[in-house]
C-alpha cells in the first residue's frame, strides 16, 4: 500500500471506481417495499378472515334467549347466562384485588423505592413473571387457592379463579402504573416538596390525580386480558356445565371463555355456532373495554 | 419542631402535624412495599408448588425414565413417562408458528415504521394492539373449525386434529406481538442514523436493511424470543386444534399432544391430590416453566449484550 | 437581492442557488436565497437559530426530500446541472455530495464497516482495505484506531466518532462535504482537530459548514454567508440571506448593519 506522508492522500478523486448500479438497486427496493406491504396486508387479511368467519357463524344464534339461558344439552336451548354471570363475578374479584395491589406496588417502585436489594429483586421478579405461561399460574392457583386455601376459597370457586387471574395480571398493572407515574413531570413533585409536603402527601394530592387516567387505562387493558384467559381457569378446574349463576365468592362457576371452549370441543355443528355467538359477545365486551382505554389515553394525551 | 419560626405570630397560626404526616407516610410505604412483595411471593409460590409435586413425582418415576422413555401414557395401566413426546409436539408447533410470525411480523413492523404514512401508522398500531389481545380460545375456534377444513381441501391426508393448523394459527396469533414490539424497536432508532446512511447515497431499502435493522436488533430479537416463549406456553389453540394423542415424531398432519394440552387434559379430569396423575401434572408444568424461563433469561442476556446505547 | 461575492469569479463554481425558497407545510423556512459556492473553498453559514442556514445546507444533497412536508422552490445547480431536475437521482447526488451531521452518528457496526458500508453499497471496485485506511488517514483518525478496526464505532469518544463520520463521508469520494454544525457536540480540543482537518480537506473537497460559532467561521472559512430571521405575519420565523462575501469582509467591514451587529456579538 502506498500511503505517503502528507496527511491528505494525493490521489485525485476518481469516481470511475464507483459503479452504483442504481437501476438494479431500485428494483430491489421495489421488491422489498412490495413484500413489506404484502406482509402487512396478509396479516390484516387473515385477521379479518377470522373475525368475519366468527361473525357469520355466530350471528344466527345470537339473540336474547342466548344471553338469558343456561347451558343445556340441547343446542337450541343453550345460552351463556351462567358463563356471563361467572365472568362478571370473577372480574369483580380481579378488579377489587388487583387495583390496590398493582397501584400500591407501582407507587412503591416508582416513588418510594430506594436502590436496594429489595427493589431490584422485585423488578427482576416482575419482568420474569410477565414471561411465565398463563397455564403455570393455573397450576399455582390449583395448588394454592383450590387445595391449600380451599377452606377459605371454597375450592374451585369464584374467589379461587379471581385470585389466580389477579396474580396473572399483576405484573402488567404494575408496569403500566409505573409508566403512568413516570409521565407526571418532576416539576409537580418538586413544587410539592418545596411547600413542605411529605412524599406521601405529594403523591396522594398531586401525582396520583395526574397519573390516574394512565393508571386506569392500564387497568382496563389488564382486565381485558384477564377476561379472555381460559387456560388458568381450566387448570384450576372451573366447571363447564353449570346451570346457576354464582351466589357468592365461594360459589362454583363457569366463565365465558370456558363455555366457548366447551362448545368448540363438541362434535355437533350447532354447538360450534353457539361458540361463535359466545365469541361475539366476548369480543364485543373486549372491544368496548379497549375503546374505553383508548378514549381515556387520547384525552389524557391532549390535556398533557 | 427544632427550627424556630421567625415570629411568634406565625407560630400560633401554623401548626403542621409533622409527626402524624410522617407516621402516615411510614405506614403507607410499608403497605405499598408489602404489595410489591406479592410479586416475590407469587414467584416463590410457583417455584414451591412446582418443585414440591415434582419431587414427589421423581420419587415414583426415575428422572432418566422421564427423559428417555419413548411413550407418554401416565394415565393408562402400563405407565410410561417420556416427556420428550410432549416436548417434541410443543417444539414442532412452536417452530411452525415462528416460521409464520417472524416474516409476517417483522415485515409488517418495517412497513408500519418506515413505509406507512404517520396517519396509517396511527390507525394500524392500536389495531395491532387490540388484535394482540384477542383471547386465545377464539384462535382455537378458528384453527379447529376454519383453518383445518380449509387445509383439508389441499391436504386430503390431514387429520381433524393436527400440528399444522395449530402451528399456523398460533403463528397468526403471535404475529401482532412480534409486529408491535419490533415496530417499537425499529421506530425508536434515531433519525440521525437514517440521515447518516442516506447522506452516503443509499436507497431506502439499503438504509433499512443495513443500518436501521442492525440498530434495532436487540429489540427485534427479544420480541421474537418473547413470541416463541408465548407459543411454547400457549394452551387453547393447541388443546383445541392439535389434539390429545401423545405421539412421537415430526409429522405435522396427525394429532399430537403438547405439554399444555396434557395439563388441560388432566385438570379437566379432576385428578386426585397425591395421585401419580396429579404429580405428573406438576412435572410437566416444571418442564414448561424451565423452558420458558431459559428463553426469558436468554432474551435478557441478549438485550443487555447487544443493546446499542443512543443518548 | 443577489448576493455574489466580488472575488468569486476567481474560482470555479460548485453550487449555484437561485431564488431558493424552502417551506415545511405552510410555514416558509427560508426565502429567496441567491448564492454561489466556489470549488475547493470553505464556505461558512452563520446566523441566529431559525434563520434557515441548515435548511439551505440540506438542499445541496436533497436531504429535505426525506421530509414529506418539505417543499423546495427556485433552482440549485451543481456544476451547471439542476439538481432538482426530475432526471437527477437524489441517491446518486448524495454519493457526490457528502454530509457530516450535528451529532456524531456512527452506525452500530465496526469501525471498518462504518467506512466500507457506503463504498460497498455504491459498488466500489477498488481495494476496500486500502480505501478504509486512506479514508481514516485523511480524517486524521488512522493512528488512533488502526489496532481496533473491528471495534464498534460507538466505542469511540465523541470527537473520534465525528472524525469517523468524516472518514465515512470521504470514503465514497464525494466532491463536496456539507457539515451541519459538526463541532457543536464536541469539546474544544476535538473541535480544533476537526478544524485543522477541514483545512487539509480543502485541497480536495469543497466544504460548506453551518456553524453557530463565529470564531470558528472566521478561523476556518474563506467565504461567509450571514443569514437572519424575521417574524412573519403568521407569528413564525422566516430566514433569509443577509450578506455573503469573503470572510474577512463579513467580519471586518460588512455592508449591512445587522451583519455588523451579529458578528460583534450584539445579538444572536
Amino acid at each position: 500500500m502506498n500511503i505517503n506522508d502528507t496527511r491528505i492522500s494525493d490521489r485525485p478523486i476518481t469516481s470511475d471506481l464507483f459503479k452504483p448500479n442504481l437501476a438494479k438497486r431500485y428494483n430491489l427496493d421495489r421488491v422489498f417495499a412490495f413484500f413489506a406491504w404484502g406482509a402487512t396486508t396478509i396479516a390484516v387479511a387473515i385477521l379479518a378472515w377470522l373475525l368475519i368467519t366468527i361473525l357469520i357463524d355466530g350471528i344466527g344464534t345470537l339473540n336474547w334467549n342466548f344471553i338469558d339461558s343456561f347451558a343445556s344439552r340441547k343446542a337450541e336451548r343453550a345460552g351463556i347466562k351462567a358463563a356471563l354471570a361467572g365472568t362478571l363475578w370473577v372480574m369483580g374479584v380481579v378488579a377489587v384485588f388487583s387495583f390496590p395491589l398493582g397501584v400500591g406496588a407501582g407507587i412503591f417502585l416508582e416513588e418510594f423505592s430506594e436502590d436496594n436489594w429489595f427493589t431490584r429483586l422485585v423488578e427482576i421478579n416482575i419482568s420474569n413473571l410477565a414471561g411465565v405461561p398463563s397455564i403455570i399460574y393455573g397450576l399455582l392457583g390449583l395448588a394454592a387457592f383450590v387445595r391449600i386455601l380451599g377452606p377459605i376459597t371454597g375450592g374451585r370457586s369464584v374467589l379461587a379463579g379471581g385470585l389466580t387471574l389477579v396474580l396473572l395480571i399483576l405484573p402488567v398493572i404494575i408496569v403500566s402504573t409505573r409508566e403512568a407515574l413516570r409521565t407526571v413531570p418532576d416539576g409537580i413533585r418538586a413544587a410539592g416538596f418545596a411547600l413542605g409536603a411529605t412524599r406521601w402527601q405529594v403523591i396522594w394530592n398531586h401525582i396520583l390525580p395526574a397519573a390516574m387516567p394512565g393508571i386506569l387505562t392500564g387497568m382496563i387493558l389488564s382486565l381485558s386480558r384477564a377476561i379472555g384467559e381460559t387456560a388458568p381457569l381450566l387448570a384450576i378446574g372451573a366447571a363447564s356445565f353449570i346451570a346457576f349463576t354464582p351466589n357468592g365468592l365461594q360459589s362454583s362457576f363457569t366463565a365465558l371463555p370456558i363455555q366457548i371452549y366447551d362448545w368448540v370441543g363438541r362434535p355437533k355443528k350447532e354447538f360450534h355456532d353457539l361458540a361463535a355467538s359466545g365469541i361475539i359477545v366476548l369480543m364485543t365486551v373486549l372491544l368496548l373495554m379497549n375503546a374505553g382505554a383508548i378514549y381515556l389515553r387520547n384525552r389524557f394525551q391532549q390535556t398533557r | 419542631m427544632t427550627v424556630q419560626s421567625p415570629t411568634t405570630q406565625s407560630q400560633s397560626l401554623w401548626r403542621p402535624n409533622r409527626d402524624r404526616s410522617r407516621l402516615i407516610q411510614s405506614v403507607v410505604k410499608f403497605i405499598c412495599g408489602a404489595f410489591a412483595a406479592v410479586s416475590i411471593v407469587t414467584t416463590l409460590g410457583i417455584v414451591a408448588t412446582l418443585l414440591f409435586e415434582t419431587i414427589s413425582f421423581l420419587q415414583e418415576v426415575p428422572i432418566w425414565q422421564f427423559l428417555t422413555d419413548r411413550k407418554w401414557t401416565p394415565l393408562f395401566a402400563s405407565k410410561e413417562f417420556g416427556i420428550f413426546v410432549l416436548v417434541s409436539a410443543t417444539v414442532m408447533i412452536s417452530v411452525i408458528s415462528i416460521l409464520v410470525a417472524m416474516p409476517l411480523g417483522l415485515l409488517a413492523a418495517i412497513c408500519l415504521s418506515e413505509y406507512a404514512t404517520p396517519r396509517t401508522r396511527k390507525i394500524l398500531k392500536p389495531v395491532l394492539e387490540v388484535l394482540a389481545g384477542v383471547p386465545t380460545v377464539v384462535y382455537g375456534y378458528f384453527a379447529l373449525l376454519t383453518v383445518t377444513p380449509f387445509l383439508q381441501t389441499f391436504l386430503p391426508n390431514l387429520k381433524g386434529f393436527n400440528s399444522i393448523s395449530a402451528g399456523l394459527v398460533l403463528g397468526v396469533m403471535i404475529t401482532p406481538l412480534v409486529a408491535s414490539l419490533s415496530e417499537d424497536a425499529i421506530y425508536s432508532v434515531p433519525q440521525r442514523l437514517r440521515d447518516g446512511a442516506y447522506a452516503l447515497g443509499t436507497t431506502k431499502r439499503e438504509t433499512i436493511v443495513s443500518v436501521v435493522l442492525p440498530a434495532a436488533l436487540s429489540g427485534i430479537v427479544s420480541s421474537l424470543i418473547l413470541a416463541v416463549s408465548r407459543a411454547v406456553g400457549e394452551t387453547m389453540i393447541v388443546t383445541l386444534a392439535a389434539g390429545a394423542n401423545p405421539t412421537l415424531g415430526l409429522n405435522p398432519l396427525v394429532p399430537v399432544m403438547t405439554m399444555t394440552a396434557f395439563i388441560v387434559q388432566v385438570t379437566k379430569g379432576d385428578a386426585v391430590h397425591g395421585s401419580i396423575a396429579y404429580q405428573t401434572l406438576f412435572a410437566v408444568g416444571t418442564t414448561l416453566f424451565l423452558i420458558t424461563l431459559a428463553l426469558n433469561i436468554f432474551s435478557f442476556w441478549f438485550v443487555r449484550r447487544f443493546r446499542e446505547k443512543y443518548d | 437581492m443577489t448576493q455574489t461575492a466580488g472575488a468569486m469569479t476567481a474560482h470555479k463554481i460548485a453550487f449555484q442557488a437561485e431564488k431558493l425558497s424552502v417551506s415545511y407545510g405552510s410555514t416558509m423556512a427560508v426565502k429567496d436565497v441567491f448564492l454561489d459556492i466556489p470549488q475547493n473553498q470553505i464556505v461558512a453559514f452563520i446566523g441566529p437559530s431559525g434563520c434557515g442556514k441548515s435548511t439551505v445546507l440540506r438542499c445541496f444533497n436533497r436531504m429535505n426530500d426525506l421530509i414529506p412536508s418539505a417543499k423546495v422552490e427556485g433552482r440549485i445547480t451543481f456544476k451547471g446541472q439542476d439538481i432538482y431536475d426530475k432526471r437527477v437521482d437524489a441517491v446518486e447526488l448524495r454519493r457526490r455530495v457528502g454530509m457530516v451531521f450535528q451529532r456524531p452518528n456512527p452506525f452500530p457496526k465496526s469501525i471498518y464497516q462504518n467506512i466500507a458500508f457506503g463504498a460497498r453499497i455504491n459498488g466500489y471496485q477498488g481495494d476496500m482495505d486500502e480505501l478504509v485506511e486512506r479514508s481514516l488517514r485523511d480524517a486524521a483518525l488512522w493512528d488512533e484506531v488502526k489496532d481496533k478496526l473491528k471495534a464498534s464505532g460507538l466505542s469511540l469518544s465523541g470527537g473520534q466518532q465525528q472524525r469517523l463520520c468524516i472518514a465515512r463521508a470521504i470514503a465514497i469520494e464525494p466532491e463536496v462535504i456539507l457539515m451541519d454544525e459538526p463541532c457543536s457536540a464536541l469539546d474544544p480540543i476535538s473541535t480544533l482537530r476537526v478544524e485543522e482537518l477541514m483545512q487539509e480537506l480543502k485541497q480536495k473537497y469543497t466544504i460548506v459548514i453551518v456553524t453557530h460559532n463565529m470564531q470558528q467561521a472566521s478561523r476556518t472559512s474563506d467565504y461567509t454567508a450571514f443569514y437572519n430571521a424575521k417574524a412573519t405575519d403568521q407569528g413564525g420565523k422566516m430566514g433569509y440571506l443577509v450578506e455573503y462575501d469573503r470572510t474577512e469582509v463579513i467580519f471586518q467591514q460588512p455592508a449591512q448593519q445587522s451583519t455588523q451587529e451579529y458578528v460583534s456579538g450584539r445579538f444572536g
